[in-house]
């Protein structure tokens, strides 16, 4: 195809991803350098019958003038990312040197938010990635195995929790194990705990949402590894048969490594949507244990009468080095391979 | 014809059924717990004497005089003003699916046979567009569209999913261009045609597989989205799932929480049926990006 026609055909898909994805990454990192201008103070004379006091106040004109001819804020630096809620140096120097324990420090290092909802983000990231990969696998095998007749509906009640969007899925989860569900009151009932709630405790918070996330993106590993089972040569494993391989083997030795490069690919997929982790936290209403990136991120912005665009700012452009930290082997491999196959 | 490899022991069979049906159950029972729960008064679906009451409907006999109720629906869709979420998401929806079709499809054509070093660039530079957390794209555009006042409206919204959207689009369409011979529109080419009407008459005509697939994903996204649709649209233009959002309150004794369950139900059931009508195509097309690509 000529340069010409080829400029022609990518220009409106181009000037929609450079407009809405290129130039907002480059307006975060703007925003990050700025902070919200300081309130300008006034003295006012507050009069009443039992005679005049001076009291000082915020000039809410001077502030609405000053708000207008710099909507950025004023110029910060980046004083942003250091500063308590995100990457907090200060205090954790300050922590580091007062603590005596490694376990005193760690309780400063967890209630610092930026890293809390770090160690959760990777926990979740790294525990889901995994699972749901092994799951689909098993899945896929199983229903490999099934007469043709019956995968048809079975293939579509498997799907079912990937295509609900997580806030309603995380919803229709939280309404069963909560304590006036039907999972959660039987588990009290179990262990004769009427105080029992999946919420009281951290870990029990964390578990549920990544047992919630397995269930949501296994479907997804599920259907790509069914279809790659499809291609799966027939003729390696009809020799590997008659060579004495019983089932276990075939899979270990024909099945997986055809399987291998898909399995990097839905790596690559599932580590982009579980670093992103959101809805669920609302859906479950976790935040009080459980926040991510996204969820800060959030926080900052959701009270529409006071945004904190500069915070919000700064920690989507620590959560992009983060993704970019996470991403950047699996996307070199896939580099490496898609380049060879063109 | 039976090959040596399908045949498989008793054993290995029990195993394999149980397991697929215990990975249903995981998998099903949820919606349909809440779907029975749907017709039922707040007392009976968040009970916590007795689950039982789902099914049985102790107060909802007491309440209403019946055993199921549509109450929570005729609440949440009229007192809720559900029925204007739901519309603003058949408009966000539709516009959506349109317009990534239409840029998507001429991008991963031009992609598909540019034998040049830069055509594999842009595809990389989506795949990486396709890592950024939606949350942090959102955090760029809010501070802009206030300033530019174009916050809170259905068109930025559409646009901006549009454009979310692409990378996926982008690669999936040129994955499935790639399995379209090159030879066909060369064929037209070289009749005379220019490279837009090869396009218009010889490639048209058989990329409706590719598209549809393409377009379930996008309504898919554009249905399901809460980032994008919850932080930029204001409120009285909330599409169905950060309506839902807001019935939830900030506390389960207050809100509305049968409402938020009846329209769990409603938001769901369309894209059930979706997926049940396309489900061919959706798993083709989650695996041409996998297999070929």
């Amino acid at each position: 195809m000529k340069h010409k026609t080829f400029f022609w055909f990518m220009l409106p898909t181009c000037v929609a991803m450079v407009l809405f994805i290129a130039i907002p990454i480059v307006s975060i990192f703007i925003q990050s350098l700025f902070i919200e201008h300081q309130k300008p103070s006034i003295e006012i004379e507050i009069c009443d019958p039992f005679g005049c006091k001076k009291e000082i106040g915020v000039d809410v004109e001077a502030y609405a003038a000053l708000n207008k001819e710099k909507p950025l804020g004023r110029f910060n630096g980046f004083k942003t990312y250091i500063d308590r809620n995100h990457l907090a140096f200060e205090e954790l120097n300050e922590g580091w040197r007062n603590s005596k324990t490694v376990s005193e420090f760690s309780s400063i290092f967890f209630n610092l938010p930026f890293y809390k909802a770090l160690i959760f983000t990777l926990t979740y990231t790294l525990f889901v990635t995994p699972s749901v990969i092994c799951l689909g696998f098993i899945i896929a095998l199983c229903i490999n195995a099934l007469s043709q007749k019956i995968k048809g509906p079975i293939i579509f009640v498997t799907i079912l929790p990937m295509i609900v969007t997580p806030l309603m899925g995380s919803l229709v989860l939280f309404w069963m194990i909560d304590a006036e569900g039907i999972i959660g009151s039987t588990i009290q009932d179990l262990f004769n705990d009427p105080y029992l709630s999946l919420k009281a405790s951290t870990k029990l918070t964390w578990i549920t949402l990544i047992t919630y996330g397995i269930w949501h993106h296994s479907p997804f590993a599920f259907i790509v590894f069914y279809s790659a089972l499809q291609t799966v040569p027939q003729d390696p494993i009809e020799a590997a048969i008659i060579d004495g391989a019983d089932r276990w083997q075939r899979i270990r030795h024909v099945v997986i490594p055809h399987l291998y490069p898909v399995a990097v690919f839905i790596a690559l997929i599932s580590m982009m949507d579980n670093i992103r982790v959101f809805e669920p936290i609302l859906g479950f209403s976790a935040e009080a244990s459980a926040q991510s990136f996204s969820w800060l991120i959030y926080n900052d912005l959701r009270n529409i009468e006071v945004m904190n665009f500069g915070s919000a700012a700064s920690t989507s452009i620590l959560t992009i080095i983060m993704v970019g930290i996470l991403l950047t082997p699996v996307l070199v491999k896939t580099w490496r391979e898609f380049g060879e196959s063109r | 014809m039976e090959t040596l490899a399908d045949k498989k022991s008793k054993k290995l069979l029990v195993i394999n059924s149980i397991f697929i049906i215990a990975w249903l159950i995981i998998a099903a029972f949820p919606f349909i717990w809440t779907f029975l729960g749907s017709f039922k008064v707040r007392e009976d679906f968040f009970s916590r004497s007795d689950w039982w009451y789902v099914i049985s409907g102790f107060h909802t006999i007491i309440e209403t005089g019946g055993r199921y109720t549509l109450n929570a629906f005729r609440e949440a869709w009229i007192e809720g003003e559900f029925w204007y979420a739901a519309r603003n998401s058949v408009i966000v929806t539709f516009f959506v699916v349109t317009i990534s079709l239409f840029l998507g499809t001429l991008g991963g054509y031009a992609l598909s046979r540019s034998p040049y070093r830069y055509a594999f660039w842009i595809l990389i530079a989506a795949l990486v567009f396709r890592a950024m957390p939606h949350i942090t794209l959102v955090s760029g555009y809010l501070f802009p569209f206030f300033q530019l006042n174009i916050w809170g409206i259905l068109p930025t919204t559409i646009i901006v999913l549009v454009a979310i959207n692409q990378p996926f689009t982008l690669w999936l369409l040129y994955s499935f261009f790639k399995t379209v011979p090159k030879e066909l529109d060369e064929s037209g080419m070289i009749d005379g045609c220019s490279h837009f009407q090869a396009f218009r008459y010889i490639i048209m005509p058989v990329m409706w597989p590719g598209v549809i697939t393409a377009g379930l994903f996008s309504l898919m996204l554009a249905y399901n989205d809460f980032t994008v649709t919850a932080m930029l649209l204001s409120y009285e233009n909330h599409t169905l799932v950060p309506k839902l959002q807001s019935y939830l309150g900030t506390n389960q004794h207050e809100g509305n929480m049968m409402w938020a369950v009846s329209s769990v139900v409603s938001a769901t059931a369309p894209l059930f049926m979706v997926v049940m009508f396309f489900q061919k195509q959706i798993i083709s097309g989650l695996t041409t990006g996998a297999v070929k690509g």
